[in-house]
């Protein structure tokens, strides 16, 4: 006797015979495939649940053989939303195998760099992507909960979103010559110093990226209350947080070391540099995914697992170093006493980190060294190894390579955010699961809220970006004998 | 230069005169008439290996390649047919096949003659199986890198290295489609007798030698130094 309900184009049967399993293939508004399958037990009540990541890329296998200055384009490749924090970090790693450090202005620049893509990161993230959750409702239609029907409905925050993804993306191409994948960070800085007439064109946007952050925040804040059900269980569990930051405290992207603190906001490690992320970081495989589960290697998997991204970073972070952010950071603070567990709050962090990125952008656009024509510095391999890290829009991203004597790769590993995310993830949509799945019962409106607890964290799977739309979505209900009982489509 | 060192023939309609032991491919050239060529390189000896510049003889059925047939009296040329598009579309693409050509990550990305050529014949797909072979990366120079991936063997290198530079470093090794270009006697290129002056790097048509210091900031080429040099060393 069992009972099988399939989303999407594929079908499962429970391997008992008894079981019912949900699967929601693809999960929509994500960075790239990924399914979610819940399995129910013979009473109905939630069982397991898992997020899958459902496609292998073999970037670091492919790596091996090519010369160590190919790496940050080639690695970049990986991701269409976040190709900077790969080439910093990649960068750097190659960096270390150079064993040079960068010219001032080129630290600037990547700084900048770094920051817009994050401010872009972040708009696609809350706007086109969770914003219909936010704004129009979990439960809304499905066929307007889209950023279209943002747009229609709350105009001014739909042209704020698309104003902000513009900012940063147009930054990107200022600096870069492309908006996606530019090739303008190497090993060793970066290729060309920026012009006045681009700065000046950089700073004429900041005004209008103000107002539509603060729109964003003010739109946000009105409505986070309402979803008080989804906040108590939206990967709300106490956890470890990871992530860089400075030697004052102070948030950071692009620099210094990592700092992970425990559920209570005390310091477990401080100071962990790319070159002992291995030390203290270790990785596990689940069969279920091709992302893997990256932990604290004391507390070993799955006891280990922390928490990257915005949330950690905030949580993390006793300052902005910027006044505005700086209030807002206060403000945030106050959700919870120590750090704040809530996932849900991500989106909150994201659009405080927005606003922070603006911040600093016309910060360092006002710093005159920024212009400086010094901005590569040359070397060969001095050194057989090197790690390189930043902070990625989704969480902290380690870069690893081992090269031979004449610079080519002979082993590459990639410690991406959403693998450091991965645990997290997966307690979330199972506590949301049993919270909102009862009886075997379930709206659409449900497993929307299941991929919502998902889509906080925003997760990067493949990592490309995909259109904003309808992706077919079928969700059948068969009966034990295989009979079609229910039948819904998105 | 008497009547018999001028030929008078026809390009694609045109009425053109030419002196006698010039290539079809330089009297078209002369008169503005294009051919696609890749491994012909203006201030080097031809090969004829690439072809490309393949055009059509009115009275032979057989194509021939422009950059090493001479011009004869009377003769009437066809640059741009159908049947020779096809076949040079057909080239470009056994040239992607043959080995691993990624553009979107290679050095030579937007400063590539195989790229540009692909573009200029509406090269959209590759109707042919990539083989994918796993080729040697030679990183062992202190300048300049070798990728076997991108070769495509027009031997610029080899002969502006023999020709112009006058060290004969480069040559080819192995038989048709195992062929390699190597350094000495397939030593490592930084190892080698290399003079460092980098002719080869510059003549190269894709991103199979290039400067290490290049990766990332584009990297143009600039082989009409050839002509130049030429043309210096004759004046002396």
């Amino acid at each position: 006797m069992s009972q099988e309900i399939t989303i999407g184009a594929q079908s499962q049967t429970g391997p008992d015979g008894k079981s019912q399993t949900i699967v929601i293939d693809p999960v929509t508004r994500l960075e790239g495939h990924g399914k979610i399958t819940i399995r129910l037990d013979y009473n109905g009540e939630v069982q397991d649940a898992h997020f899958h990541v459902t496609q292998v890329r073999g970037f670091e296998r492919f790596a091996e053989g090519r010369p160590f200055y190919e790496m940050p384009s080639l690695m970049a490749r990986i991701c269409g939303i976040c190709p900077v924090s790969h080439l910093i970090a990649s960068a750097r790693a190659c960096e270390a195998v150079m064993s040079v450090r960068i010219p001032h202005a080129a630290a600037l620049l990547r700084r900048m760099l770094n920051l817009a893509q994050m401010i872009q990161s972040h708009a696609l993230s809350f706007f086109y992507l969770s914003s219909p959750d936010l704004l129009l409702g979990m439960d809304s239609d499905p066929a307007t909960r889209h950023i279209f029907g943002v747009a229609a409905a709350r105009p001014e925050l739909g042209r704020a979103g698309i104003g902000l993804r513009r900012f940063g993306q147009h930054i990107i191409e200022l600096l870069g010559k492309k908006r996606i994948h530019p090739g303008w960070v190497v090993p060793g800085g970066v290729t060309e110093p920026l012009t006045v007439a681009r700065r000046d064109e950089i700073l004429a946007m900041i005004p209008e990226a103000y107002a539509n952050i603060t729109l964003a925040l003010d739109g946000y804040k009105q409505v986070a209350d309402t979803f008080r059900e989804e906040i108590a269980v939206f990967a709300n569990f106490p956890s470890h947080f990871m992530s860089l930051i400075n030697e004052d405290e102070s948030i950071e992207f692009t620099v210094g070391a990592l700092r992970l603190i425990d559920e209570q906001g005390g310091i477990v490690e401080d100071g962990i540099l790319a070159s002992r992320f291995t030390e203290v970081i270790g990785e596990a495989v689940e069969p279920y995914s091709y992302t893997k589960f990256a932990y604290y290697k004391p507390l070993g998997y799955p006891e280990g697992t922390y928490r990257v991204g915005p949330l950690a970073r905030l949580n993390i972070a006793r300052s902005m170093g910027t006044t505005l952010a700086d209030r807002e950071l206060v403000e945030f603070k106050q959700l919870a006493r120590g750090p704040v567990h809530g996932s849900f709050h991500y989106h909150h962090a994201r659009l405080i980190e927005i606003l922070y990125g603006i911040e600093r952008i016309e910060h360092l656009l006002n710093d005159p060294l920024i212009l400086d024509k010094h901005v590569r510095a040359t070397a060969g391999v001095n050194r057989l190894e090197g790690s390189g890290q930043a902070e990625a829009p989704r969480g902290t991203l380690n870069h690893h390579y081992k090269v031979d004597e004449n610079g080519l790769i002979t082993w590459a590993n990639l410690v991406i955010a959403t693998g450091q995310n991965n645990t997290a993830m997966n307690k979330g949509v199972l506590q949301t699961a049993r919270h909102y799945v009862k009886d075997g019962r379930f709206t659409e409106g449900i497993l929307n809220r299941v991929e919502a607890v998902v889509r906080a964290f925003d997760p990067c799977l493949s990592c490309s970006s995909h259109a904003v739309g309808q992706m077919p979505l079928a969700l059948t209900l068969l009966s034990p004998d295989g009979e079609v009982v229910d039948r819904l489509v998105r | 230069m008497n009547d018999a060192d001028v030929k008078t023939l026809e390009i694609d309609g045109h009425q053109i005169s030419a002196r006698r032991g010039q290539t079809i491919l330089e009297v078209a050239r002369e008169n503005n008439i294009d051919i696609p060529t890749l491994c012909h390189l203006d201030g080097l000896s031809e090969v004829g290996a690439c072809r490309l510049c393949l055009v059509e003889i009115k009275g032979s059925n057989k194509l021939q390649p422009a950059c090493v047939t001479a011009v004869f009296e009377s003769m009437s040329v066809i640059t741009d047919s159908d049947r020779l598009n096809r076949h040079r579309r057909t080239i470009l693409e056994l040239l992607f096949a043959e080995r691993n050509h990624i553009c979107s990550v290679c050095v030579a990305n937007g400063h590539c003659e195989l790229q540009t050529l692909a573009q200029q014949q509406g090269v959209t797909h590759i109707r042919f199986p990539y083989r994918y072979p796993e080729l040697p990366v030679d990183a062992s120079h202190e300048r300049f890198t070798a990728d076997h991936n991108r070769c495509i063997l027009c031997t610029r290198c080899v002969r502006v290295c023999a020709e112009v530079e006058g060290a004969h470093v480069w040559d080819v090794s192995g038989r048709g489609i195992n062929s390699l270009v190597i350094t000495d006697l397939n030593q490592d290129w930084g190892s080698s007798s290399c003079t460092r002056c980098g002719k080869c790097v510059q003549v190269c048509p894709t991103g199979a030698l290039f400067d290490k210091s290049k990766i990332g900031s584009g990297h143009p080429k600039y082989p009409d130094f050839l002509v130049n040099l030429n043309l210096m060393r004759e004046a002396r």
